[in-house]
């Protein structure tokens, strides 16, 4: 393993920022893994803490395959972990926002610009990423429908769903996509959670990165084989939202299968405690994603099913 | 008229709610929407919807048809000097043209289209950020110039920019309004967090004279200052000056300022060690119609926009 130095910045108040890789084998650009590019993507962080002790450990047995190289960069903006801000601290702009980058441009711009630099030529990249909706998921793989897609690929993950985007104007900037546009074969894995770390669910993800690692032959890892992963079109998702706002009281969680008229939470009213409305699933289906505030607005996005 | 567009329940005992002020007088049937406040933490538009307002209400004999004022398009962030909308990742003016099955504020955004679409003419009024200083000006997506350059030209500002198509910038609430054939200008003008009451009073006339033109405005409108000219940037090329180094910025020049071949407009310091880390000067003459004005700044941070009309 080598640990490089991918970016350097000086600031004008704090310690210089730095971006680090962690540089595994030599030989084909076969994966390329990004975790935290948020400051609050503490999970992703996790993984991939976990994935670069993992490889160092295979390196070590010489389970790491020959004629592979493999990048791991555990985080791409520490500032903002640092303080407890989402995003670039000094402007608040989102560098997954500003891909493909120009090295000339703006500061997240440079450090998006930077990092696609190092990141291109892969055959597989890997971003742990977040949604822009606070709220936890079932742990899946995520790939935009570009054209350039391969869905068989991502469901060697072996995660329980591939959800597959059409992509809108704002998913143009961001690293998955770009790196499709320029060959690279990109999932996002979705750990779970945002905000906090979950074990378990990291797990979930590290195992399934390693299972793809396995299966393409980069390392040597016997793992259980995973899910056959059902494959699901992003627009099939039924939404179920919020018709009143207030305190939400959660019945279910994500990955639980739930019956048409099924009470899935309560929302109550935050002065007497009255059940202002009953969310209720419109369909059969399994719990994909659930938003995870106390306090719900009016048409905030409660809930996703796959329909059954 | 004080009209609800968007009543939205919030937690605890409180709607969002999204207001406009429907002016109408006389027979004639065009519609004018000033709109602003899509990011909270630029009010210059504020100035602009008090001010068009005022005189429309004192004049309604010079009123023929309506205008309506949306000074805030997202409250909650005006409010708490918050660019976005609170608890929302996204940019507001990004997610248009919306999405009725979506998240509060997809279907928010939906919801504002569809009450702003049909009108004869939509202004949206933006003052950068609380970054930079920009001149009074229109920008202008290319793939609309012909349509809207002839009718940006009735708001005597000092700068048109038409500037390139770029995908991530079809969710705005221009393209999408002037892709559904509501033709509407987006108005830069300023800086973050404060107004400008000079532009404020320039963009005032500006609006007049364009309303004038549209033949819902028959009363007085204010003459630009002598020699003043609208420059129009199809004619030369806009070069962005980023920062090499980071530091803190002290701009030696105002926006709106013609620079010489070599002029300093700036220089990054750094106060700990007393030192100057970068002199920031022009290499040709050009109109300064960006200028930082945030003194901390980080390497690629936006020093100043410079239009030329060499085309270099």
């Amino acid at each position: 393993m080598k640990r490089e130095r991918l970016f350097v910045m000086p600031s004008p108040f704090r310690d210089e920022f730095r971006i680090h890789g962690f540089r595994f084998g030599s030989g084909k650009k076969s994966l390329a893994v990004v975790g935290a590019m948020r400051g609050d993507e503490l999970q992703q962080q996790f993984v991939c803490s976990r994935l670069v002790h993992t490889l160092q450990d295979l390196e070590e047995r010489g389970e790491l395959m020959p004629g592979h190289e493999v990048l791991v960069i555990p985080s791409a903006n520490p500032f903002a972990m640092n303080i407890g801000k989402r995003f670039w601290a000094m402007d608040n702009t989102d560098i997954n926002r500003m891909f493909p980058g120009y090295a000339l441009g703006e500061t997240t711009q440079r450090i998006a610009a930077a990092l696609f630099e190092h990141l291109q030529g892969y055959e597989f990249g890997v971003q742990l990423a977040s949604y822009y909706l606070a709220g936890d998921f079932i742990p899946h793989v995520r790939m935009m429908h570009t054209g350039y897609e391969d869905v068989e690929l991502a469901q060697g993950f072996g995660l329980p769903y591939t959800l597959v985007r059409n992509p809108l104007p704002i998913d143009t900037t961001t690293l998955n996509y770009n790196w499709q546009i320029w060959e690279t074969q990109a999932f996002s894995v979705y750990a779970g959670h945002t905000g906090v770390i979950d074990v378990a669910t990291a797990d979930d993800s590290l195992s399934a990165i390693l299972r793809f690692m396995a299966l393409h032959g980069i390392i040597r890892y016997r793992s259980h084989p995973g899910y056959y992963s059902q494959v699901v079109q992003e627009e099939e998702l039924i939404n179920v939202k919020a018709c009143r706002a207030g305190i939400m009281y959660c019945l279910c969680k994500p990955d639980d299968i739930v019956r048409r008229h099924q009470r899935l939470a309560s929302i109550l009213d935050p002065y007497d405690g009255s059940v202002r409305w009953e969310v209720r699933a419109p369909a059969d289906g399994t719990v994909f994603f659930m938003q995870t505030r106390p306090l719900v607005l009016e048409n905030s996005m409660l809930f996703r099913l796959i329909a059954s | 008229m004080i009209k609800t567009v968007i009543s939205t329940e919030l937690p605890v005992d409180e709607h969002l709610l999204i207001r406009k002020n429907s002016i109408s007088s006389g027979s004639g049937k065009k519609r004018i929407c000033i709109v602003t406040g899509t990011h909270g933490d630029e009010l210059e538009g504020q100035y602009i919807c008090y001010r068009i307002g005022s005189i429309l209400q004192e004049h309604p004999e010079c009123l023929d048809g309506t205008v309506e004022i949306y000074p805030a398009l997202n409250p909650l962030g005006i409010d708490s000097i918050t660019r976005g909308i609170p608890s929302f990742d996204l940019d507001m003016n990004r997610i248009f043209p919306g999405d009725p099955m979506g998240s509060m504020a997809e279907n928010t955004a939906y919801n504002i289209i569809e009450d702003l679409k049909g009108a004869d003419l939509v202004l949206d009024i933006h003052s950068s950020n609380i970054f930079l200083y920009e001149v009074p000006q229109v920008r202008i997506n290319q793939l609309t110039a012909d349509r809207l350059v002839p009718l940006a030209r009735y708001l005597n500002l000092d700068f048109l920019w038409v500037h390139e198509a770029a995908t991530v910038l079809e969710a705005t609430l221009a393209y999408s309004l002037n892709a559904l054939n509501t033709p509407t200008l987006v108005v830069e003008m300023g800086v973050g967090m404060r107004i400008t009451m000079s532009y404020g009073d320039q963009l005032v006339g500006g609006i007049l004279n364009l309303m004038r033109h549209l033949g819902v405005w028959t009363g007085d409108v204010p003459e630009p200052p002598a020699g003043h000219r609208t420059i129009l940037s199809t004619k030369g090329t806009v070069e962005f000056i980023n920062a090499s180094a980071s530091g803190v910025f002290i701009p030696l020049i105002r926006q709106s300022n013609e620079v010489e071949a070599g002029q300093s407009i700036g220089r990054i310091v750094d106060p700990l060690r007393g030192v100057v880390l970068q002199e920031v000067a022009v290499d040709r003459p050009g109109f300064v119609f960006t200028i930082r004005a945030y003194p901390v700044v980080y390497e690629g941070s936006l020093l100043a926009r410079v239009y030329r009309e060499d085309k270099a």
